[in-house]
């Protein structure tokens, strides 16, 4: 079993940081996991974007061009990358930021408004982890013992204070 | 087995040369290595190592000779263009037989070029890193621990045979995260009675450089050095087969390129195509013996690359063209796609190579 994942926003929305966290979480769970970010000259509030690929066998490619699991924190993401998804696939869209709806029915589609949660909730740059915690849960990978475990290895000694808070933000978007 | 982290490529090589013993670090900036630097910038001070941002690439390799001269373990690191100012240095070094690694992490070429993953370096890498008679180690990671691995490798092979090892990677292998385990086995430096370090006024003065004014003594030096060469083609050939077993299609394909292979194999085996795999981790001393008996079992051979068919010269004289070797290949940046990659094993199964 093999998934693949694409995490895409605007810089400053933490999308490489839930990338790392759902491979560290690959990792803590005896996955072999890749997570490959795309670099190049771009903007201060521009586009980000990683691949993760998460599999019971070794990793050959780590480039994701046709994600299973399409994570979309803003509307140029959604764009850019619908039609990329495999058949089949999940897209999660950011319904805050992406007023448009998915037009593929090829695939299944949550809208989580995480980034109003986030505000709402009073950790507002957390957004990004609702929406983990909502693809966690739909791809079957909601444990909160593994998710715990992987927290620790991400966040800093001197930064313990996110771990709970990080925890709240992903049961948030799971329950949602 | 111990904790695996998961580390970029570039970061996997900088801890791993401060696992082998190096403690001084020479770069410039340049992406999409620079995270190299940075590692080195935050670590080296906190283990009375020495990081230092020279004032251009051609510095810095200046740095690393006088480093290497005074017998300790150091490095450069780099990114295409940076490389060819370095060139000058590495001719300089293999001219006094000087112990260094050297990171390339690829960009796309040539000029400034971009800044996106590339191989295009393969020839300047494995046959003219400057001017004169000389040749480096250059090994090809695939993965992040093997760009751990194969950093503590080049130290010691470069100590062992005193030249350039270089690490050849490129911009998608700098920039990946992937699990890696540090625990790795370093074997000590050997003793340097050539180095540059302090008389004592108990020895003779060691001289380090390259300058050879009479013809017959230079001539002598370089004879030397590729008796040297020769060993190492003997005894330093790294490679790993995939597949090959039954294979009536084999792939060449090293770094990245290997990566997206092995995907195009596997999709291949399911479509019941019997295609397999070659990957060169040294890329000189070139696996040429594998290669050659390959030729006796194959149909064809396909070279993936990430440049416009550079080691395809090299799979071509190792099997010396006696079945046919095409061309799959992505440049400027670009990747091949499994897909791309699987299409060309389909054209070669059909017969329709060349």
């Amino acid at each position: 079993m093999t998934t693949k994942y694409l995490f895409s926003g605007f810089g400053g929305q933490g999308i490489l940081f839930s990338g790392k966290f759902v491979a560290y979480k690959g990792l803590t769970d005896d996955k072999q996991v890749s997570w490959l970010p795309s670099y190049g000259p771009e903007m201060r509030g521009g586009t980000a974007s990683c691949g993760v690929i998460v599999s019971d066998e070794q990793v050959g490619s780590p480039i994701v061009a046709k994600p299973d699991v399409l994570i979309a924190m803003n509307l140029p993401s959604l764009d850019r990358y619908e039609s990329a998804v495999a058949p089949g696939g999940m897209i999660f869209a950011d319904s805050t930021l992406i007023e448009r709806k998915v037009e593929r029915d090829d695939v299944k589609v949550f809208y989580i408004p995480a980034t109003a949660l986030a505000s709402e909730n009073g950790f507002p740059t957390l957004a990004n982890m609702i929406i983990v915690g909502k693809v966690l849960k739909e791809t079957g990978n909601y444990d909160e013992a593994s998710i715990d475990a992987t927290l620790r290895k991400v966040i800093s000694a001197k930064r313990a204070d996110m771990l709970e808070v990080n925890k709240k933000a992903m049961a948030l978007g799971a329950e949602y | 087995m111990s904790d695996k982290v998961l580390m970029k490529g570039n970061e996997a090589i900088a801890e791993a040369a401060i696992i082998a013993g190096c403690r001084h670090y020479f770069g410039y900036p340049i992406t999409p290595q620079t995270e190299i630097a940075a590692y080195m910038a935050k670590r080296m001070p906190k283990i009375g190592g020495c990081f230092l941002q020279a004032e251009s690439e051609i510095a810095a390799i200046n740095m690393v000779y006088g480093v290497a001269s005074a017998g300790k373990r150091v490095m450069t690191s780099s990114s295409s263009p940076g490389i060819s100012l370095k060139g000058e240095g590495l001719s300089y070094m293999a001219g006094a037989d000087m112990p260094c690694l050297v990171v390339n992490v690829q960009r796309g070429g040539p000029g400034l070029g971009g800044i996106q993953p590339s191989q295009s370096d393969y020839f300047q890498a494995t046959k003219a890193g400057g001017h004169g008679d000389f040749r480096m180690i250059v090994l090809a990671p695939a993965s992040v621990q093997e760009m751990a691995e194969l950093t503590v490798k080049g130290f010691e092979l470069a100590d062992k045979y005193r030249m350039t090892s270089m690490l050849l990677a490129d911009g998608t292998m700098g920039q990946m995260m992937e699990p890696v385990a540090l625990d790795l086995e370093v074997k000590p430096a050997p003793e340097k009675p050539w180095a540059t370090n302090g008389t004592k006024m108990q020895r003779a003065h060691n001289i380090t450089n390259s300058l050879s004014l009479v013809a017959e003594e230079l001539e002598a030096l370089n004879f030397a050095r590729y008796e040297k060469y020769a060993e190492i083609e003997k005894n330093e050939v790294m490679y790993e087969e995939y597949m090959m077993d039954d294979a009536e299609i084999c792939i060449a394909a090293f770094g990245i390129a290997s990566r997206v292979s092995r995907n195009a194999i596997d999709e291949a085996r399911r479509q019941g195509i019997k295609v397999g795999m070659i990957r060169p981790i040294t890329l000189w001393p070139f696996p040429a013996a594998p290669f050659k008996a390959a030729a006796d079992k194959v149909k064809s051979f396909i070279s993936v690359e990430l440049s416009m068919g550079q080691m395809i010269e090299d799979v071509r004289l190792a099997t010396e063209c006696k079945k046919p070797v095409t061309l799959c290949n992505r440049v400027g940046g670009m990747i091949p796609s499994p897909e791309q990659v699987l299409e060309a094993i389909i054209k070669a199964n059909n017969g329709g190579a060349n």
